[in-house]
């Protein structure tokens, strides 16, 4: 049922736009989260433009939810893209006429659930999947993107073992796998974290390892999966991917850059492919 | 109770394909057994991961069900709080949250079994309804109408086994969000109560009436959020005297929303409360033997009195 081609030189130029657009929008407020947009924006444009059925129209038999709340913006814009939110939505990011905040909220168009405490998502995706198989009996996917943060809590462990538990093969998660959080590196503040792949095999999960922007090689991983088990797509990035500076600072995991520090971004922004 | 919620929920499952169960390893025996033998797509044991219960219960809801979450209640709600308020109360979504076993009724498992707080925890998240049915058939009156009518997220707190019927003799019916006189007294006391202590309530009635010759009201506030606050402002201005009884800390419960109501209405009729203790009580005996340490019993209710 998924497409069986995806246009990775496509897929490069709408995120190339959409960190464009995320910028822009980075100039009217104070805080954005941006550098956790651009680590996993690969990722949500290959779940929107390649996995899901039809996304953003209204017979889309799949659900995506954005479990890593603060990476809203990818999603915002995609959404945008689609035609789901509007440009004076984006516009209106986080203003007091506006219906879109730093996370999603349920009965906004397109977002299917309210993150954004991190650790919430996973069980949300997997009564979604359970509900889609084991209930109505259907073949809805569900799409999800964490945070490797997110792993770090119990609530997202307990849900993994329920998914497996539960045989949701129709739940399709993606780790956004930057390395970075608040206090810095994870392999340094908390280096027994890892590995993370073998933890999340021993749960009985099926995996898959890539570069999470190599959107080719995210569409191929997904596409390939043997099945039978709740899947997820490890994708090794790079926080705040795309503006050099950003890259590897926590300070970006909030800020939004200055009128300076947009202006260089803007000039440096290429297509990202790795 | 416990077994009367399996039935209930058993028989609005037949009809209704929406309804749920999911359980943390603790399950109502009875037809819980029989809902999970005939539904076994809409019956789910989480294991002793009470978080994940309430999560994937709120995704099944997103997906058009009705979920059911049991177990005892300091898991169903204490442990997996966040979730109760994000993934349930702030996308506003149709799940029940059973607190089982509320109270100190698990006496001699000791303070971490203990559930005293929980009205004023699961009333201060908006959005949230909160019941608390006092017997059996009540009870299924509540949760026919969780299963069928509420729009949002109900925390309800049951007892444990046992409850004696209470209610078949009731002046008023049931109708959640109106309080619901169980028995019309004279206009000398009134007994607002809800839950496991409404038997109570009965006795300190009786025996006041043994006494006195009085004949006190009994009211089963069985919804305390929303609260019947035109109800209850019309019981305490109908009644010389007031008495709250319930089986929780003194603050954040129906004690000290009555008060709220008579202040703010300027009620000048006498107004008392029996509540727990705000105390963790090391006492390891019966569930009554407990109640009198926390000072919530007939004999000290009537003789304070």
């Amino acid at each position: 049922m998924l497409l069986k081609h995806f246009d990775a030189a496509a897929a490069r130029k709408r995120c190339m736009t959409y960190r464009r657009r995320i910028l822009d929008i980075s100039q009217q407020v104070q805080a954005l989260h941006a550098a956790g947009a651009f680590s996993c924006l690969e990722m949500v444009d290959v779940i929107y433009n390649g996995l899901m059925r039809g996304a953003g129209s209204d017979n889309c038999p799949d659900t995506f939810l954005m479990s890593k709340g603060h990476g809203c913006m990818a999603q915002y814009v995609i959404l945008e893209g689609l035609g789901v939110l509007t440009h004076r939505d984006l516009d209106l990011y986080c203003k007091p006429d506006g219906r879109l905040g730093c996370h999603p909220d349920y009965g906004v168009p397109g977002i299917e659930a309210s993150t954004g405490s991190l650790g919430h998502g996973m069980g949300l995706a997997t009564g979604m999947a359970y509900t889609e198989r084991h209930v109505h009996k259907g073949d809805g996917l569900i799409f999800t993107v964490l945070s490797d943060g997110e792993l770090q809590e119990g609530s997202t462990w307990e849900c993994m073992m329920m998914a497996a538990n539960l045989g949701v093969d129709n739940l399709i998660a993606f780790l956004d796998h930057n390395g970075m959080q608040s206090f810095g590196n994870t392999a340094e503040t908390h280096p027994k974290f890892y590995p993370i792949r073998e933890k999340v095999e021993a749960f009985n999960w099926e995996t898959a390892e890539v570069n999470g922007h190599d959107a080719g090689a995210v569409f191929d991983a997904v596409t390939k999966r043997k099945g039978g088990r709740p899947f997820m797509l490890i994708g090794n990035t790079v926080k705040g991917r795309g503006v050099s500076y950003m890259e590897g600072g926590a300070i970006w995991h909030y800020r939004s850059p200055n009128p300076e520090e947009y202006k260089q971004a803007m000039a440096e922004l290429a297509e990202v492919s790795s | 109770m416990r077994n009367k919620f399996a039935d209930a929920i058993y028989e609005i499952g037949k009809t209704n394909p929406r309804i749920c169960a999911l359980v943390a390893d603790i399950s109502p025996a009875g037809s819980m057994v029989r809902f999970r033998e005939e539904f076994p797509e809409r019956f789910v044991n989480c294991g002793v991961a009470e978080q994940a219960m309430i999560g994937i219960a709120a995704g099944m809801a997103l997906k058009g069900m009705r979920p059911f979450c049991y177990t005892i209640a300091t898991f169903s709600l204490y442990r997996p709080f966040e979730m109760v308020r994000d993934d349930l109360a702030y996308q506003n979504l149709p799940v029940t949250v059973i607190g089982m076993g509320a109270g100190v009724i698990y006496s001699t498992l000791g303070g971490t079994h203990h559930t005293m707080e929980d009205i004023a925890v699961a009333s201060a998240i908006p959005n949230m309804t909160v019941l608390a049915p006092c017997d059996p058939e009540e009870m299924r009156l509540a949760t026919t109408w969780c299963a069928t009518e509420s729009t949002g997220p109900v925390y309800m707190r049951l007892g444990k086994a046992g409850e004696p019927d209470l209610t078949s003799d009731a002046v008023d019916p049931f109708e959640v969000g109106k309080i619901r006189y169980l028995r019309r007294g004279d206009g000398d006391l009134c007994i607002l109560t809800y839950g496991i202590t409404t038997k109570m309530a009965f006795d300190v009635a009786d025996r006041i009436t043994a006494r006195t010759g009085k004949a006190p009201s009994v009211v089963s506030v069985h919804t305390i959020k929303p609260l019947d606050e035109a109800g209850i402002l019309a019981a305490l201005n109908a009644h010389d005297r007031t008495v709250v009884i319930e089986e929780h800390v003194p603050h954040g419960g129906l004690a000290s929303r009555v008060k709220e109501i008579a202040w703010d209405n300027g009620v000048t009729k006498g107004l008392r409360s029996f509540t727990l203790k705000d105390e963790f009580i090391h006492f390891y005996g019966s569930y009554d033997e407990l109640l009198v340490r926390h000072g919530l019993d007939v004999s000290q209710i009537c003789d304070s009195l």
